[in-house]
């Protein structure tokens, strides 16, 4: 079945009380907040600076950047509009948040591309500067909205943004352009105004991102400031509100805002650490995984080596002769990156090296939606290779957990001496939480013993096995004595010398297969309050956010449904089948066409129900609430 | 720069015994067909590689697919038959993390020059320390003789029943334009200026492409028999010494001089007159637009005028201690990396139970 759009709650105000100031406070209980403009406007930055806010006040929180592909689109046309959404609050939440409470828009094509999604009642502020005849017309809008009723249902909050903006400026060596150009720091200002939103750290950041032109750090600061001192004076904006700090939602600890990609990143530097072996990527340019490039390119001093190649192929060639030498390897890349280094992957099976290989997917198939995020890129992890190649896969679940995800994915790599997928996907890679900070302490031990000496008679057999783990010996180049040669050819099981004999054929792709297979993972646990729930709903990756806060919506009406997530889907937890077997009805919410859902049905053949959605967005929390209710009543 | 010629040979590990080609010999049956040059080609490597004195470990033999990427195979050293194309990437990613290794890829005209044309380029002009040894015989073998990208044009073979119709890569041309830092052309049958150009290679710091002409005695038997000839490759063969004018032909009666108003090179008869204009050989010029000229040299067809010896030999920076000496720097400037406080970042906050 395919989820059907519904409109979402809306958030819940608390005990209204009037401060002793001269404006009302309100306390809410959470917030959605979408700032929406073009491309160029600044929406991606202004959205983070208010989510860093957000994160120092404590409270829990969600964010859903969401950006055309190109560049720079045509300005103030809706393919040019870029958003993002930040959804925060008191208590801890799990995703986004479905609709916008509060939407700023700083165009017409913002305003019309964003206003479908707004629940009645909804705050717009719009830069009514932007409102021309000509930018109307790019919106494909015939009359101002603004003047007519067709907003009736919101409140809108009509402000000059832009002549406010280059007014506060006057006195700055700027040009007007430039000057226009910190309307999105008004912007801001505005709304950490309204939301009492903490401004230090803002007024900090941009000291530092244009230390190189001070005249440009303080206008924006001059603006920030403006747009604050708006919100305060201005009589259009008569209450302020509060959400306060999710204290309970959090374990003790220190607590940071992380991204999927950047926790990623710090997960992959941890696990190099945590081996005690050089980490060294090999990576192309591609969306959305360029930014974990991008970040271990930053850190050499922890003795990474970043190697951007002339191509996929290179990419992942260079990290699996890196792995041969001795590196925690890693290749970054997204689905059609995989495609290309699908032929590596087989050789990286066949010679049995660690390779960490992080695919952040995104909508498929081809170029698909380069920004948009999708969960299609399963079966080519698991099966996207010629001969029996059997890939561990490893996904988290959480924009945070990508950090445990790639400590994992190395954990399983070097152990078990494989090729390993870690998904991710562009939710998690660009969307961000509060995430606790780890000691370095609480990280697992990853070493693993080179080869130092012969292990047959006096020779060294390449492909002698570990009883346990199946693993061969990782012998680097540099070990007097253990010079061997492997290839891509069936090898011999023990000496690993070329054999085409069918028997031992045979043998070698069953052993692979039993490597993989016999992986540690653990069990899949279920959380079932009541007990007595007869449906389970099941999920993987990204999606539990939005399922884990269905499930809670579902509950809190009474229905009883059962809920557990995979974070390894190769091998699955060895207790998977009992679990399915356990309940009536299996139900599998996927951002892809059933592709989980196949694999349970092919392994268990259980009747499995997949709940899909390929509109390169996560899953909203109401509306898989819904399918999640009627799957129940069935 | 620190790195002058033998500079990053001396980051590999010596050899504690006196060592012979015997060492170099794995225990596997070498499975070439009879009277294949490759035989040729693995005994001067097995032989020039105890002059080198390196330790056996620390020596990396990584290969495509084709005959050819079959060599490692039959090293006792470290190595890795790869997939096809793709040995100059993953030797890349082996030379850049490991600068005490010695890293040699084996490949074919096949295998670099068609599927895997971009990791040499990009190899090249990178200028990893890499010593790669192109086995050209101008065919396709172990997919038993159809064309290959050195082939002539209108050749005739078992994907090209009426003639090919692809023009030839000419692979010192492309290896000069892809900004090579040492380009080398040698002859599978002859073993000393082969091993005069191993180790002009061996001691080059970067990438070494070495073209070596080498006979399929199955699909393309004595396709460099005009080389090979005595009497023939006296109008042929060029061999090219740094420093000396380039003169061949019998008695070295011939000579090459440049045109004075196209700039190209051209083959003439030595006289009085003209002996004062031959060209000198200099390996060593900062541009490469006389070696790309001898290159030029050759008739695809016929293979008179064919150089071989060393076209260019220059130095310039070295990919691998260029990310070495970024990692140093990093860590001079930043210090060695504190993971707990990358981890909190510049922006955290406390929460207290």
């Amino acid at each position: 079945m395919t989820i059907a759009a519904e409109p979402a709650a809306p958030p819940r105000e608390q005990n209204a009380e009037a401060t002793g100031d001269r404006k009302a406070t309100r306390a809410l209980d959470r917030v959605v907040i979408r700032f929406a403009g073009d491309s160029g406007d600044g929406m991606q930055l202004t959205g983070d600076r208010f989510t860093s806010e957000t994160a120092s006040f404590g409270n829990d929180l969600s964010t859903l950047p969401n950006f055309p592909a190109e560049i720079r689109a045509p300005a103030g046309t809706l393919p040019g509009v870029s958003s993002f959404q930040v959804h925060f609050a008191d208590h801890d939440i799990l995703t986004p948040g479905d609709a916008p409470d509060v939407l700023v828009a700083m165009n017409p094509a913002a305003l019309k591309a964003n206003t479908g999604d707004l629940p009645r009642g909804a705050e717009i502020i719009v830069d009514t500067d932007e409102f021309t005849p000509r930018n109307l017309a790019k919106a494909g809008y015939d009359g101002s909205p603004l003047d007519d009723d067709s907003l009736a249902a919101f409140t809108v909050h009509p402000v000059p943004l832009t002549t406010l903006t280059v007014g506060a400026l006057t006195g700055f060596p700027l040009t007007r352009k430039e000057a226009e150009r910190a309307k999105n720091m008004f912007a801001l200002g505005l709304l950490s105004w309204m939301y009492h939103r903490p401004t230090d750290g803002t007024e900090r950041f941009l000291r530092t991102k244009f230390a190189r032109r001070p005249e440009i750090a303080e206008a924006n600061i001059a603006a920030f400031r403006a747009g604050w001192n708006f919100g305060e004076t201005t009589e259009d904006f008569a209450v302020s509100y509060e959400v306060a700090p999710a204290h309970r939602a959090f374990t003790p600890g220190t607590y940071r805002n992380i991204s999927g990609n950047l926790a990623l990143s710090y997960g992959l530097i941890g696990a190099s650490r945590q081996a005690d072996l050089p980490l060294f990527l090999g990576s192309y340019p591609i969306t959305p995984a360029s930014d974990i490039l991008h970040e271990l390119s930053k850190h050499k001093n922890f003795g990474v080596r970043t190697f951007q190649a002339e191509d996929e192929i290179a990419a992942i060639g260079a990290a699996l002769g890196a792995s041969f030498g001795g590196s925690l390897a890693v290749t970054t890349t997204s689905g059609p990156g995989v495609a290309l280094k699908s032929e590596t992957i087989g050789l990286a099976v066949s010679l049995e090296l660690p390779l960490v290989i992080v695919d952040i997917q995104r909508g498929g198939p081809s170029t698909g939606l380069p920004t948009k995020t999708e969960q299609a890129d399963l079966l080519q992890a698991m099966y996207g290779r010629n001969g029996e190649a059997p890939v561990p896969v490893v996904a988290p679940a959480t924009p945070g957990e990508c950090f445990t995800a790639a400590l994992d994915a190395a954990r399983i790599a070097l152990t078990y001496r494989t090729p390993v997928f870690l998904l991710s996907d562009g939710y998690l890679a660009n969307g961000s939480e509060p995430w606790r900070v780890p000691e370095p302490g609480e990280l697992p031990d990853l070493r693993v013993p080179f080869a130092t000496a012969p292990n047959h008679d006096g020779e060294f057999w390449p492909y002698l096995r570990d009883p346990v783990t199946l693993a061969r010996p990782w012998a680097v180049p540099g070990t007097p004595g253990l010079e061997h040669r492997i290839g891509g050819i069936e090898k011999q099981d023990g000496t690993g010398n070329i054999s085409y004999d069918p028997a031992n054929h045979d043998f070698m792709v069953r052993t692979r297969q039993a490597k993989i297979d016999g992986i540690a993972v653990p069990d899949v646990t279920v959380d079932d309050p009541g007990g007595a729930a007869d449906t389970l709903v099941l999920g993987w990756g990204s999606t539990y956010g939005p399922i884990t806060a269905a499930v809670r919506r579902v509950r809190a009406e009474g229905g009883r449904i059962a809920q557990a997530h995979l974070r390894h889907l190769n091998p699955f937890p060895a207790n998977l089948g009992g679990v399915l077997s356990a309940y009536r009805t299996v139900l599998v919410p996927e951002m892809n066409l059933g592709q989980l859902t196949q694999l349970l049905r092919a392994r268990w053949l259980v009747d499995a129900r997949a709940l899909t959605q390929v509109n390169g967005m996560p899953f909203k929390a109401e509306q898989l609430a819904t399918a999640l209710k009627e799957a129940i009543d069935d | 720069m620190t790195d002058t010629a033998g500079g990053l040979l001396q980051l590999v590990p010596k050899a504690e015994a006196k060592q012979s080609m015997k060492d170099f010999k794995s225990d596997q049956e070498v499975r070439w067909c009879p009277g294949c040059g490759d035989y040729a080609i693995l005994a001067a490597v097995q032989g020039f590689m105890p002059e080198l004195g390196l330790a056996r470990e620390n020596i990396v033999f990584v290969s495509g697919i084709g005959c050819s990427s079959r060599f490692p195979y039959y090293m006792n050293t470290y190595g890795m038959h790869s997939i096809h194309g793709r040995a100059p990437a993953i030797a890349t990613g082996l030379a850049t993390s490991r600068r005490d290794l010695s890293v040699w890829v084996v490949t074919g005209d096949g295998d670099a020059l068609s599927i895997g044309g971009n990791h040499l380029i990009h190899a090249l002009r990178r200028n990893v320390n890499l010593k790669i040894l192109l086995f050209n015989n101008r065919i396709y073998g172990l997919t038993k003789g159809q064309y290959s990208p050195t082939s002539e044009t209108g050749k005739i073979t078992k994907s090209t029943p009426m003639g090919s119709l692809d023009a030839p890569f000419n692979p010192v041309s492309l290896a000069l334009g892809a900004e090579a830092s040492f380009v080398a052309r040698t002859i599978d049958s002859d073993r000393k200026h082969l091993t005069d150009v191993l180790r002009a290679a061996a001691q080059h710091p970067g990438t070494a492409l070495i073209e070596i002409y080498q006979n399929c005695n199955i699909f393309n038997d004595g396709a460099f028999d005009a080389l090979k000839d005595r009497q023939r490759a006296e109008e042929a063969l060029i061999r090219l010494e740094h420093g000396q004018p380039v003169r061949f032909g019998p008695d070295g009666t011939r000579g090459i001089v440049r045109d004075r108003r196209t700039g190209d090179l051209e083959a003439v008869t030595v006289t009085p007159e003209n002996e004062p204009d031959l060209l000198i050989h200099d390996a060593h010029a900062a541009s490469p637009t006389t070696a790309f000229a001898l290159s030029r040299l050759a008739d695809p067809d016929t293979l008179h005028h064919t150089p071989i010896g060393v076209f260019r030999s220059i130095e310039r920076p070295v990919y691998d201690v260029q990310m070495s000496d970024q990692l140093d720097t990093a860590i001079e400037q930043k210090g060695k990396g504190d993971l707990a406080a990358l981890l909190a970042g510049g922006d955290t906050w406390t929460v207290v139970g």
